[in-house]
């Protein structure tokens, strides 16, 4: 197994919660567990969030506690920093992941580097909360999927889960962290899975095994993926929304895939992924993002470079186009089942 | 058609065309220096409001400068800190101490063992006198040229030394350029080497202060320049809307590499006139005065613990020599600025009053510069033991896939393997 779940998650009982419910249970759940968390950001005091993650925290911790800021990224990050440096465990929130730009200088010349250049005398124990990816309607500056800006720097680790459960699960280990984690939340998903057919009617996680949240704390390590799906004929790398299309893809074209949701990036389960694409032979790395110098073009690398002489066929990466997202052809943009498609065609011809 | 703004118009075309104004600095190389258009106030002539006063009160001083030493080196006026002679002479070491160990750590530079120095020459009374104005609990942003609150607050020169070789004693492990310190146990922040990040750090660091209810406050440094950064908005927004108990410092040297204090809007207004459009408070002082900044910034401080709010300090003074060994100021202002210089030197003011209070002489002055220079001497001659840059004489090999992340992951882990391994290629006799 990829990973073993912490025996108490098997005995407390769970329900269905929407991904939202899910992290604002883990932020809940932090800050009752630990004094030093504080939350900030914009709208996300009295309000509770544009997306309601926060909602109801500021009543019950305080303001001092959950905090709007000011509209400035910048601040917001290096203010966090500085609170970090003076012990407490911040949990900034940036609206969109879109809106992240004016911030990061200090996550990555400051936050990233601050226990490497000063050997440990200071750290930036921070969790940067952000929904990103599209599928909403968002046009080009609430939907893009900036990952790669951050596992490409020294010294951050970047989180995506793809299901509420998980969603809470890694929230809680990525505040207990002592390292600066990107947290990006697949805001495409907050309310249910999303298959990539837009045409269907939306669904909810009350439905979705995903959706099936344990009450109480638990934490689900960084750095290791889950097997969505074990399966023999390819191995899929995603992670988020992708998840899921990958899933409805695959089971629609009834191919046996081995799914692997990679839920961390940096750092990343390269045994669980070596082993499923040694198993399969095949590989198949699907992102939202746009595809020039994005994560999936790492993963491509790493499948080469290790799992070479297992490979059958080329590895196939399905992405974003090189375009600012699109609002009117969100759809054209998208990763979805026809570009998903032809790709597994392609891995499976021979 | 109507000239009303909606439709396109020829209506301005007899106007002389739009000019761009670039600034340029009054005096260039070769040039007779002249600063009579600087208005320098008499010292003692400068209100001191209260403490706790709003932050509009203090807007006269953003554009006087706060001056505590007269021509005749007495201490005069409200701002006067009445600091004991012992204080002060305490003050008079530390700043002789920080100029003697910049001459020497310039010369080691030259000397090829190390790669980079930057020198404090004619600022050491800002940081001096931050290390006496603010408690070691609080915590202080230092930018790169504050070398004189470590060495104030005692840190020991042989650490900075080591630092500053990048050998194997650096408390950094050689992961930084030289003088960008460390200190957490003396209240000083790690050093960036960006510019003006450690404002909104700063900022950050008072409110968790505030959010704990502790008693400790921050203080943090910015070159004029680098107040030209979107953090320096950043910092002084949140600080204004969380009222935070911090203190954020300009300090105005007229020289940003070789950019003059024009391109960061010195023209137009002072540095510390900005604080009144956030509503913080603002005080312009002599930087080469050292009692007039600790009165500065012991007011500011005071200030913040007292819950009445921030403080943006203008410390006007000069950068006596150039922005860093890579630099020659000779190529892009007159040598005269500093001869000319009309607030003088910030040692020799102090050294004069005491003199003229009767608690020191020149005599005892000379001793203390043979001293300093003795200590600083002895300090870098122990931390050459450990190695200068380039000797290989630093930290283990491993150690520079360390503190990346808390633990080590496996791409590191790799990634170091390789580095040992090219090292053996290299070296084959290397043991590491």
């Amino acid at each position: 197994m990829i990973e073993e779940e912490p025996v108490s998650l098997h005995e407390a009982p769970s329900r269905p919660l929407n991904m939202i419910e899910a992290i604002n249970e883990a932020l809940d759940i932090m800050m009752e567990r630990d004094p030093d968390v504080v939350i900030m950001g914009e709208d996300v005091g009295y309000f509770g969030g544009v997306f309601r993650a926060t909602a109801g925290l500021q009543k019950k911790y305080g303001k001092s506690r959950v905090f709007d800021t000011p509209i400035n990224e910048c601040g917001i990050i290096g203010a966090a920093v500085g609170m970090a440096a003076y012990g407490l465990r911040p949990v900034p929130e940036i609206q969109f992941a879109d809106y992240i730009y004016p911030g990061l200088d200090q996550l990555i010349s400051e936050a990233a580097r601050m226990r490497y250049r000063s050997a440990g005398e200071f750290t930036a124990a921070m969790t940067v909360r952000s929904p990103f990816g599209g599928g909403i309607f968002g046009g080009q500056t609430h939907s893009q999927s900036p990952e790669a800006l951050f596992t490409h720097v020294a010294g951050l680790k970047t989180v995506i889960p793809s299901t509420p459960h998980d969603a809470k699960g890694l929230l809680i280990a990525a505040i207990e962290d002592n390292d600066p984690v990107i947290f990006f939340e697949p805001k495409r998903i907050y309310n249910g899975p999303f298959d990539g057919y837009y045409d269907n009617p939306s669904k909810t996680w009350k439905a979705h095994p995903g959706g099936l949240v344990p009450e109480g704390y638990y934490s689900i390590p960084l750095g290791k993926a889950r097997i969505v799906r074990e399966g023999s004929a390819l191995t899929v790398l995603a992670y988020g929304t992708m998840i899921h299309v990958a899933e409805a893809v695959l089971a629609a074209k009834g191919i046996d895939a081995e799914i692997i949701d990679l839920r961390t990036l940096v750092p990343l389960d390269i045994e669980a992924v070596e082993k499923s694409v040694e198993k399969t032979g095949r590989c198949l790395v699907i992102h939202e993002a746009t595809r020039t110098s994005g994560f999936g073009a790492e993963l491509v690398a790493l499948v080469q470079e290790r799992c070479f002489y297992h490979l059958e066929a080329p590895v196939e990466r399905v992405t974003g186009f090189d375009t600012p997202y699109p609002h009117s052809l969100e759809w054209a943009y998208f990763p979805g089942p026809v570009r998903i498609g032809e790709a597994v065609d392609r891995l499976l011809k021979d | 058609m109507a000239d009303d703004g909606t439709e396109p118009t020829d209506a301005h075309r007899n106007l002389p065309p739009l000019r761009l104004h670039v600034p340029e600095p009054r005096f260039r190389p070769g040039d007779a220096v002249d600063y009579s258009h600087l208005a320098i106030p008499p010292a003692g002539a400068q209100p001191r409001p209260d403490e706790a006063c709003s932050p509009g009160e203090t807007r006269p001083l953003c554009d006087d400068l706060i001056r505590v030493l007269d021509d005749e080196h007495r201490a005069v006026g409200p701002w006067d800190p009445r600091l004991d002679a012992e204080t002060l002479r305490r003050i008079l070491r530390a700043m002789a101490l920080t100029r003697a160990f910049d001459d020497r750590m310039y010369r080691a530079q030259r000397q090829g063992k190390t790669s980079f120095y930057m020198k404090s020459i004619g600022e050491e009374a800002i940081s001096v006198a931050a290390a006496f104005a603010f408690d070691r609990g609080d915590m202080a942003f230092p930018s790169y040229r504050q070398q004189g609150l470590l060495i104030a607050r005692g840190y020991p020169l042989l650490e900075m030394a080591n630092q500053i070789y990048s050998n194997r004693a650096d408390k950094l492990k050689g992961r930084q350029l030289p003088i960008m310190y460390s200190a957490r146990d003396f209240g000083i922040f790690t050093i960036s080497g960006n510019l003006a990040t450690q404002l909104p750090q700063a900022v950050g660091w008072a409110m968790a202060s505030a959010i704990k209810g502790d008693t400790r406050i921050a203080t943090a440094f910015v070159g004029e320049g680098s107040s030209a950064e979107g953090d320096f908005h950043a910092a002084m927004t949140f600080a204004a809307v969380y009222n935070a108990p911090v203190v954020l410092n300009v300090v105005n040297n007229q020289w940003a590499i070789s950019s003059f204090s024009g391109f960061a809007g010195a023209e137009r207004a002072t540095f510390a006139a900005r604080a009144e459009g956030y509503g913080v408070a603002g005080l312009r002082v002599d930087g080469n005065d050292v009692l007039a900044v600790h009165a500065a910034m012991r007011w500011a401080a005071d200030r913040a613990r007292g819950n009445a709010g921030p403080t943006l300090i203008e410390h006007f003074t000069y950068r006596a020599e150039g922005h860093s060994t890579s630099d020659d100021p000779s190529a892009y202002r007159s040598a005269q600025e500093r001869s000319e210089w009309p607030l003088g030197d910030p040692i020799d003011r102090l050294m004069r009053h005491l003199i003229g209070l009767g608690e020191w002489s020149e005599e005892q002055q000379v001793a203390m510069d043979r001293e300093v220079a003795e200590e600083v001497r002895a300090a870098t001659k122990a931390a050459e033991k450990n190695g200068i840059l380039g000797q290989g004489l630093h930290h283990p090999f491993h150690t520079m896939f360390e503190d990346v992340f808390e633990d080590i992951p496996w791409h590191l882990e790799e990634q170091a393997a390789q580095a040992i391994r090219e090292r053996r290629i290299k070296f084959p006799e290397w043991e590491g």
